[in-house]
């Protein structure tokens, strides 16, 4: 259901400045801070960096911060290379990695939040259970009832393989299906632009033989059809894949095995 | 512990499976949509040229068959469109419950009813009644 307000403890009030000290060359850091453990509405921090001892990307400034200004700032973040998904967070009001959004890509002062509308467990941490449990409901994996050959992979041609293109790539940060109003509204219902991407990868699989169940598992009105074409997926999208056009192939598929 | 919590987040995904439906209400409300391309262009037109005409300039237009025919296409799409659209309106952003299906009937049954109303309204003008 759409909401258009934050709820009364989701309000977000102004929070600590943490000031550079000396000069140099400082850069604003606006930070939504929330603890579970405190009862205290979120608030935003604000740290000032010295940018001549930083790294290129936001998220070397938020390493900064934690090393260096305050050890309790909580963030998810791995392979730092833009292939692990963990620190996807909102950046100056788009979804991305922080890790491959370089500071210069931002004007002014760098606002960062939390992916929107996920429950938050702290800080820039937000409660992904759903969008996995999504992802696991569309069987992301080969389903086939013909043998495989005894003695060799499962084969397919050049071209069957290039379908595979600009959708095996999706690395599940889940900055498409946070950014999809559809998915705020009724993400406990609709799939997802990552999880129907994730479905379509398999649906046009050459070695796949269960297309029909899976279309018939995503032949819904809302799992399927709440996708409006607001293609806010494939502009979030930090590996600029296409989410929506993937959903208007699922779409095209059910046309097609009906006409 | 809440139900959610304890629910396993896969069971709540799945939850009473799928509707196995949905295809039909898409396509129909891309068939309704290309149908009404060439009829609203029909439609604009021909209001443009009667404006300033009077009420038996616009009822005389009316009783040609071909005028009253397209005019009843129009319509019957035009309201079927209009009430597929409302339903994914209401669908998207009314809660679960009593709400949104008191709202797809409400929905509903104007659409039904005004673009009857209309329909009836032009075959009178265009029968002669």
């Amino acid at each position: 259901m759409a909401e258009f307000r934050l709820p009364a403890n989701s309000k977000v009030g102004q929070g600590k400045h943490h000031k550079a000290e000396g000069g140099g060359d400082i850069r604003r850091y606006k930070v939504y801070r929330w603890n579970p453990d405190d009862a205290e509405n979120p608030r935003v921090d604000t740290y000032e960096v010295d940018m001549s001892t930083c790294g290129p990307m936001v998220l070397d400034a938020l390493i900064k911060i934690k090393n260096e200004i305050d050890p309790t700032l909580t963030f998810r973040r791995s392979c730092r290379e833009g292939v692990c998904g963990s620190c996807a967070m909102n950046i100056d009001g788009t979804n991305t990695l922080a890790c491959t959004r370089a500071n210069d890509e931002v004007e002014g002062d760098v606002a960062i939040y939390p992916l929107p509308h996920l429950p938050v467990i702290k800080d820039l941490v937000p409660d992904l259970t759903t969008f996995y449990a999504q992802y696991a409901s569309i069987e992301p994996w080969l389903k086939s009832t013909s043998p495989a050959p005894p003695d060799s992979e499962r084969l397919q041609s050049e071209e069957d393989r290039q379908k595979l293109d600009g959708l095996y790539e999706c690395i599940l940060c889940a900055c498409c299906s946070t950014s999809c109003p559809s998915y705020w509204w009724n993400g406990d219902r609709y799939l997802g632009p990552a999880a129907l991407l994730q479905s379509y990868r398999w649906l046009i699989d050459s070695r796949d033989d269960s297309t029909g169940e899976r279309l018939d598992d995503l032949e819904d009105p809302f799992r399927l059809y709440r996708c409006h074409t607001i293609m806010n997926c494939a502009k979030a999208c930090p590996k600029s894949l296409n989410p929506a056009k993937a959903i208007a192939e699922v779409k095209k598929m059910m046309v097609q095995r009906r006409v | 512990m809440s139900e959610r919590e304890l629910r396993p987040p896969l069971s709540r995904v799945r939850g009473l499976g799928s509707a196995k439906d949905g295809t039909h209400h898409w396509w129909m409300q891309r068939v309704t949509a290309i149908a009404l391309v060439p009829l609203v262009v029909w439609f604009v037109a021909s209001i443009v040229s009667l404006a300033g005409a009077d009420h038996a300039a616009v009822a005389a237009w009316l009783t040609h068959p071909l005028a009253g025919l397209l005019m009843v296409l129009f319509l019957a799409t035009g309201f079927y469109h209009l009430m597929l659209g409302l339903q994914v309106v209401v669908e998207d952003y009314v809660g679960e419950g009593w709400c949104r299906i008191a709202s797809l009937l409400a929905v509903k049954f104007a659409c039904i009813a005004i673009g009857l109303a209309s329909i009836l309204a032009t075959l009178r003008i265009t029968l002669g009644g």
